[in-house]
């Protein structure tokens, strides 16, 4: 089913508009494909442009501009349920795709085998023309420039330097809405029991907490959507849970077990 | 015996630590991914098939078990670092780009034969380690990723409608991950007669991990995470497979999740000597 969008003035809606087309015009004049006939609202106001599941609202430099979930906008990749504010007139987008087709379906590769074009006409429509240019792809190949996009920085530095060159190391996580565990285990914190950073608390917050300097000593903890795990992952020492050292397999941590990793004593435990 | 030129430097086999792990995911009950390694020639080679039934299998099946077995074969005989007649371009460049037209075309024939298997197609990745450098080449939007000094970048660019989009600025990389086009690839191997096959050489620099991908992989896990992952697990780079295909599963594991990772321990020149020269004639 095609995403829409519906019209409506102070909470009565107006009417509904499929979004079944390559690009789509919002405006006061006739020759607009949603047509808003008020002063308010510019001769040609905005665009929408629609590629497959995915649709782009652009401000067509309309006189009194537009705002998305009351943020003023030129340009903006449409959400579900995002609200689009022109002048008194709101325009809920709608696309609830994901729910409507199962997961296994939706995720299922395909080869597009012609590159999508809108026919947009020139001089007009930047969002239209932009959008696939194979000549640059092409140029990019061949001088091999495209280049590496940095994709995320190490946190190199050591956050909390722990006796015996056990550095605790947090590195992050932020996983798309897409890709969020369905269940998120509670809050977690690792407190250090001893040494120059005794009563010292780390909140496990990302998905991989490290504990030690990787080449030399490292164990990480992990978190799952069922819980939190202990790994050992390099070193001539394996850390220890209750007093019980660890072997090569994950090791699930339970409220206030107690982990020893060279000479520094932590409790593991859940807050709140 | 072996003879050795520049005194450092190690065979390709020693030099490189290779692991590959491929799952089924959570979701799916096939697994249409295939790999591939020969650590004695220093190749690695991933497939994500697509197509119905088991014919997603059979492509990428198809694309792994052609690229490995043709580059290995000619490698026995030939050094990668001789110069290709046909093209100009190192053997090893040249090997890899007509041994995956070559998958691209025997799995495009399957395909027109056989009824099953029709529209078949699959993604690749492969890389060949060398001369301290690696040709990877690709079709589709499988990746490979670099760790270097704990700094994780893509050194392939996914032939797909979302990356497209970005190359165009029509959208950032932010907003791509809400994107519901992210399973469009506008290259792929064995859909028709001919593919042109993207192929870098990158430099190798010891201590680098290379990571090979399936999008089931950097779909459901955000970069950081992987790089997280390879940087505290780059001592135990099995466990690091593991870690990154749970990851995948934890996050719902909608797709096969396929991973190859390459750690560099040491130096791997090749022999350019008249030594080395001498000894290749011989082998003729």
């Amino acid at each position: 089913m095609a995403a829409k969008l519906i019209l409506s003035m102070d909470g009565v809606v107006i009417k509904e508009y499929p979004l079944n087309k390559e690009r789509m015009t919002i405006g006061r004049k006739a020759h607009n494909d949603i047509v808003i006939d008020n002063l308010a609202i510019s001769g040609e106001h905005a665009a929408i442009v629609t590629i497959l599941n995915d649709s782009f609202l652009e401000d067509l430099d309309s006189t009194n501009g537009l705002e998305v979930n009351g943020v003023p906008t030129k340009k903006h990749f449409l959400q579900n349920s995002d609200l689009i504010e022109i002048g008194k007139y709101k325009l809920k987008y709608i696309n609830d795709q994901v729910s409507q087709t199962s997961a296994a379906d939706f995720e299922k590769t395909m080869v597009l085998r012609a590159p999508v074009r809108p026919e947009a006409p020139v001089g007009e429509a930047k969002l239209g023309q932009t959008q696939i240019n194979p000549s640059i792809a092409a140029e990019v190949e061949k001088t091999g420039r495209f280049g590496v996009q940095p994709a995320a920085q190490a946190a190199a530095a050591p956050a909390a330097p722990a006796p015996q060159q056990v550095a605790v190391q947090q590195t992050s996580a932020q996983a798309a809405p897409a890709a969020q565990p369905t269940a998120v285990p509670q809050a977690a914190v690792v407190q250090i029991l001893n040494g120059p950073n005794a009563g010292k608390e780390l909140e496990l917050v990302k998905n991989l907490t490290t504990l030690g300097k990787p080449g030399v000593q490292v164990a990480v903890l992990t978190r799952r959507p069922h819980g939190f795990f202990i790994t050992h992952v390099e070193g001539a020492v394996h850390p220890a849970v209750n007093g019980q050292t660890l072997g090569d397999q994950p090791h699930p941590l339970q409220d206030h077990d107690m982990i020893e990793l060279a000479g520094i004593k932590m409790e593991f435990y859940y807050k709140g | 015996m072996r003879f050795e030129i520049a005194g450092v430097d190690m065979r390709i086999d020693d030099a490189l630590e290779i692991i590959s792990l491929t799952n089924p995911g959570m979701v799916r009950s096939h697994n249409e991914d295939s790999v591939a390694c020969d650590a004695a020639c220093g190749l690695v080679v991933l497939a994500d098939g697509m197509g119905g039934y088991n014919a997603g299998e059979v492509a990428s099946g198809i694309a792994v078990s052609v690229v490995a077995t043709e580059v290995c074969q000619r490698l026995q005989e030939a050094s990668p670092i001789e110069c290709d007649e046909e093209s100009g371009d190192d053997l090893g460049v040249a090997l890899l780009r007509d041994n995956i037209r070559k998958a691209n075309l025997s799995i495009y024939q399957a395909a027109q034969s056989q009824p099953q298997y029709s529209g078949m197609g699959t993604t690749i990745v492969a890389g060949l380690f060398y001369d301290n450098s690696v040709v990877v080449g690709h079709v589709g939007d499988s990746r490979t990723y670099r760790l270097r000094d704990g700094v994780l970048e893509t050194i392939t660019r996914d032939h797909s409608l979302l990356q497209e989009q970005i190359d165009s600025g029509m959208i950032s990389i932010e907003d791509a991950r809400q994107s519901k086009n992210k399973n469009l690839v506008t290259r792929a191997v064995g859909i028709d007669a001919d593919v042109v096959p993207e192929i870098h050489v990158h430099d190798v620099r010891r201590g680098d991990i290379y990571l090979l991908c399936s999008d089931g992989l950097n779909d459901m896990v955000e970069d950081e995470d992987i790089q997280s992952t390879l940087y505290a697990m780059q001592g135990n780079l099995p466990l690091a497979a593991e870690q990154l295909i749970q990851q995948a599963n934890d996050n719902g594991g909608r797709d096969n999740v396929s991973v190859i990772l390459v750690k560099v321990k040491g130096e791997f020149a090749a022999s350019r000597g008249w030594l080395a020269k001498l000894l290749n004639w011989f082998k003729k």
